[in-house]
């Protein structure tokens, strides 16, 4: 009854729309640049590593992957430190102002990175923080932190009030409540929003790049290096490519019962 | 459940507070200071007062030309990939396989393009689309289709849109496919001995429940498509000519490339400024679903 008439081919039609070229990607990668631009092949006929070996061997590349970890990690622990308390006031009281900021919140959550790209640029340079990982770390903040406190607003109020009152009548302080209590309650909620700051702060390409030049470049910056004067390195690109794919591929698992919680910033 | 009134509150949002006051409030009040002067190089700046805006605003200007134009296009572009992306995943989500491992499968597929960073995604259609090397190109040019999204408008915006179909189609279905399973089955029972049709239980059923998470979906795919930059940038940098520049594009062109500060500013500052409106209505929208949870629940 909930399904639909032929729902086994559109399901499997358009998996494979999703994953075709995904796997073209994958096939590059594998691949010669001379098998790229002479032939067509459907599966790398001379599989190659060489690609991989370039990207783990040569510092300019893998130290791409290095910054761009740098500061989704920063970013993920400041998001996720700020927005519990802050999650935990808005789900249980009402307070001056609470519904305004709970908006302004999300109006940044929703403003294009184009727009601050600039200012952004001239206030990291300004305060000595420009091409580190704590610019792009900090600047990505302006979309994570309401985002964490929008989803973990979702899991605090899914915790009955109960709790805390029984908790504070037997003496438990506040931080002890919340370090003891309230945090393992909510773990899974936690991990949600880690994730998804993660996620969303290691797919962003536009401020990454603007805020880095030379020591904190991210490896989504450094990709755009393949073209040179010999045309593009096809295969390389494509490899890179792949490598930045794995993590979310990764822990995409633990999270795919909450992944449409999280996307509609908390509210499903 | 009643919230208890508590200023100190405030003291657990302060954190969150600074943090995004700091990266949102300080770069927003350069951005504003910019928009009211012009400058000529060395630091020196003169006061231009709504100059930039006067000029933004007026479609016979270069400026407004082009921000009008971009506009027109990035509005053009979301109506399109909502007219798809809608329908598409509300398929999708009906489609999805009922219990066993599939399940997972298929969550975790249909996740995956929401995880790949953004230019790579613009690398992969790069990659497909072209007609030397790429599967799709390839075909389409083996076909007889004279598919090149380089050289060819048409071809350029079929290809930012199959990408952002490709891209987005996935956080429609997740979406829907969660409001779908929060249908009690009792609802499916009754249907049944009322003998409703395929279609009808789609109507009275399952639509109204999709309802929120539908809301959610669209205002989220609107917003995200006003926005989009990476992606058209990677794969076509806003050509061929200007046919592919958004507004988002336009911007980081003027800022960026030619450093036009307060034409930049101005700009910014309208950008935003519709995007706050939109982003009103989303809010609007959210909570009011929001205080409908418990009814809904308790009619269940």
């Amino acid at each position: 009854m909930h399904s639909i008439p032929g729902r086994r081919l559109i399901m499997g039609l358009f998996l494979i729309f999703l994953l075709l070229p995904i796997y073209w990607l994958v096939n590059m990668s594998f691949k010669t640049n001379a098998e790229i631009v002479s032939t067509m092949t459907l599966w790398p006929h001379t599989p190659t590593l060489q690609h991989y070996r370039r990207i783990f061997t040569d510092e300019s590349w893998y130290s791409g992957y290095i910054n761009s970890l740098e500061y989704v990690v920063i970013n993920t622990v400041i998001s996720i430190a700020v927005a519990l308390p802050a999650a935990y006031a808005f789900s249980r009281y009402r307070f001056l102002g609470d519904k305004h900021l709970f908006f302004w919140l999300l109006s940044n959550r929703m403003a294009p990175a184009a727009v601050y790209a600039l200012p952004f640029f001239n206030l990291y340079s300004a305060i000595g923080l420009f091409d580190t990982p704590w610019a792009v770390a900090l600047a990505h903040c302006i979309f994570n932190v309401p985002l964490a406190v929008w989803i973990l607003e979702g899991f605090v109020s899914g915790v009955p009030r109960e709790i805390d009152e029984t908790a504070f009548l037997d003496g438990y302080s506040f931080p002890r409540f919340f370090i003891k209590i309230l945090v393992p309650l909510i773990a899974s909620g936690i991990g949600v929003a880690a994730f998804f700051c993660f996620m969303f702060s290691w797919v962003e390409l536009l401020l990454a790049r603007t805020l880095t030049s030379v020591q904190a470049k991210p490896i989504a910056a450094i990709m755009t290096r393949t073209v040179s004067a010999a045309g593009m390195d096809w295969g390389l690109l494509a490899a890179a490519g792949v490598l930045t794919i794995i993590p979310g591929a990764l822990v995409i698992w633990f999270v795919r019962n909450y992944i449409a919680r999280g996307f509609a910033l908390g509210r499903v | 459940m009643d919230k208890t009134i508590n200023q100190k509150a405030w003291f657990l949002v302060l954190p969150v507070f600074l943090v995004v006051a700091f990266s949102a409030v300080l770069p927003l009040m350069t951005v504003v200071n910019y928009s009211m002067q012009d400058t000529f190089g060395n630091n020196q700046f003169f006061w231009n007062g709504v100059g930039w805006f006067k000029e933004l605003l007026d479609p016979s200007t270069d400026l407004g030309g082009r921000f009008l134009a971009s506009l027109g296009r990035n509005l053009f572009f979301s109506a399109v990939i909502l007219a798809i992306e809608v329908p598409l995943g509300i398929v999708v989500a009906l489609s999805m396989p009922r219990e066993g491992w599939t399940v997972a499968a298929c969550l975790v597929i249909l996740a995956l393009p929401l995880l790949i960073p953004w230019n790579v995604v613009g690398t992969i259609w790069q990659i497909f689309g072209r007609p030397d090397i790429g599967l799709l190109g390839y075909v389409l040019n083996h076909l007889g289709f004279n598919y090149n999204y380089v050289s060819n408008e048409v071809d350029a915006w079929v290809t930012v849109i199959v990408m952002d179909v490709w891209h987005w189609t996935s956080l429609v279905a997740l979406l829907c496919y969660a409001g779908l399973k929060s249908i009690p089955d009792a609802y499916y029972q009754a249907a049944q001995i009322d003998g409703a049709s395929r279609w009808a239980v789609f109507k009275a059923i399952q639509l109204p429940k999709m309802n929120r998470v539908l809301l959610i979906a669209v205002l989220l795919r609107f917003m995200d498509s006003f926005m989009i930059y990476t992606e058209p940038f990677v794969v076509t940098g806003g050509g061929p000519g200007n046919s592919t520049t958004f507004v988002s594009i336009e911007l980081v062109k003027i800022a960026l490339g030619q450093f036009d500060l307060g034409k930049a500013a101005a700009l910014s500052l309208v950008y935003n400024l519709i995007i706050l409106i939109v982003c009103w209505v989303f809010y609007t929208v959210m909570t009011n679903a929001g205080s409908e949870r418990p009814v809904k629940e308790g009619a269940a």
